[in-house]
């Protein structure tokens, strides 16, 4: 059973840079669209990181409200951030 | 190294990645996403240290699932804020240095 | 931030990087939690599955400030609404509306599902919660207007019941002999699941309309 403790090891190795490395590129992308996406993705792997941390509750809550919902609202948040303004604003 | 440690130090390089794209970011939008990250590294740390036992804990699991709940909470309305900031000043930088 | 002072930024964060690594891996390498004493009173909690436990009877007066958060959130959201346009989405894509057609009713029955899988196995209100959510972020891609148009009303009455029912059930119990929130034993596994039934319709609710807003943002609120 060598082989599957080298392989577990490599895939928590590949998991855990991938991780670090999506991280990264999404807080440091200048396009604004590429950072929700890779968040999104982020989110997707952190799914996968919790199942391999047995954590299948955790793994459901990540995959619904950290990857789904908050993508949902990057993107429209994105989405009205770049468009030009339209109506009136509220007196403060 | 177990298995555990390896993810805890993941969750530590996740906080810390999050708390450098914070001070060196200047766009509001990197910023919301930096504290999401960070807080996900904290919680792979605590998911990872309650797996050090053969089985796992469950105390730790619920927090994390009450931390997601609130991240999405405190991210919707960063977001609001963003945009009213936005739609105020014309833009969603912080200006302090302009350096984004 | 100038490059020098980015560079001593990233040397103190390294740093405190390299400090906390240090003390994590000082953490004995087996031991410790909470896991026996959960065990222990698992019998006892109502529900089967200890992560639902921990978060419903244990834990629950956290679980019944998060509601509470939530919401908080959504009346931030809110307030801070100005009366720019909600999204134009160009929504005439065949594909787009036929998927949703298919997936809307399969994620409301997912979302039922996990709701009550969640005392046995992994799942319980809020993947639900999020789920039904999810669904309501699907009709609202294909149709922007579905929910203020139909059952908007409803829709923000639901927001309440969430926390309203946890708060009942926990004064309840207080009217009944315990603490707040101590359920009575026999029928704390019927409590758990009321309280998890309404909480899931709030969490959806509050999270979708976290997503697209409400109709009258600006107006006559």
């Amino acid at each position: 059973m060598v082989a599957m403790t080298l392989l577990n090891w490599a895939f928590d190795i590949a998991l855990g840079s991938a991780l670090l490395w999506l991280a990264w590129r999404c807080l440091f992308t200048r396009n604004l669209f590429e950072s929700v996406v890779l968040f999104v993705a982020f989110g997707l792997l952190m799914t996968i990181a919790w199942m391999r941390l047995e954590a299948p509750d955790v793994a459901m809550a990540e995959a619904a409200i950290g990857a789904g919902l908050t993508g949902a609202l990057l993107m429209s948040a994105l989405a009205r951030l770049e468009r030009p303004r339209t109506g009136q604003e509220d007196s403060p | 190294m177990t298995p555990a440690q390896l993810y805890a130090l993941v969750g530590i390089g996740l906080f810390f990645v999050g708390l450098y794209a914070l001070g060196v970011r200047r766009h509001l939008l990197p910023r919301i996403l930096a504290l999401n990250i960070m807080g996900s590294g904290v919680f792979v740390v605590l998911v990872a240290l309650a797996r050090r036992s053969s089985e796992v804990d469950p105390v730790p699991h619920a927090m994390v699932i009450t931390g997601i709940v609130v991240a999405v909470s405190a991210t919707a309305l960063a977001l609001r804020l963003m945009l009213r900031v936005a739609h105020a000043t014309g833009s969603a930088q912080l200006t302090d240095t302009g350096d984004d | 931030m100038t490059g020098m002072l980015r560079w001593a930024f990233a040397g103190l964060l390294a740093l405190l990087a390299v400090g906390l690594v240090s003390v994590v891996l000082q953490i004995p390498e087996i031991g410790g939690g909470l896991r026996s004493q959960v065990m222990a009173q698992l019998p006892e909690s109502g529900v089967d599955h200890a992560v639902t436990a921990v978060l419903l009877n244990f834990r629950g007066y956290d679980t019944f400030l998060e509601l509470v958060v939530l919401l908080l959130a959504l009346f931030g959201a809110w307030g801070l609404s100005d009366s720019i346009d909600e999204a134009q989405l160009d929504t005439d894509i065949a594909v787009l509306t036929e998927l949703v057609a298919f997936l809307v009713p399969v994620l409301i029955l997912v979302a039922a599902y996990l709701l009550w899988v969640g005392a046995y196995s992994p799942g319980g209100a809020f993947q639900g919660g999020a789920v039904l959510a999810g669904a309501g972020v699907l009709l609202s891609l294909c149709d922007p207007g579905w929910r203020s148009r139909r059952i908007e009303r409803t829709a923000e009455l639901l927001l309440v019941p969430g926390v309203l029912v946890f708060l009942l059930v926990g004064l309840g119990s207080m009217l009944l002999g315990g603490q707040f929130l101590e359920y009575p034993k026999d029928i704390a596994g019927s409590l758990i699941l009321l309280i998890e039934a309404f909480a899931m319709l709030s969490i959806a609710v509050t999270l979708h309309t976290l997503f697209a807003g409400t109709p009258r943002v600006g107006g006559d609120r």
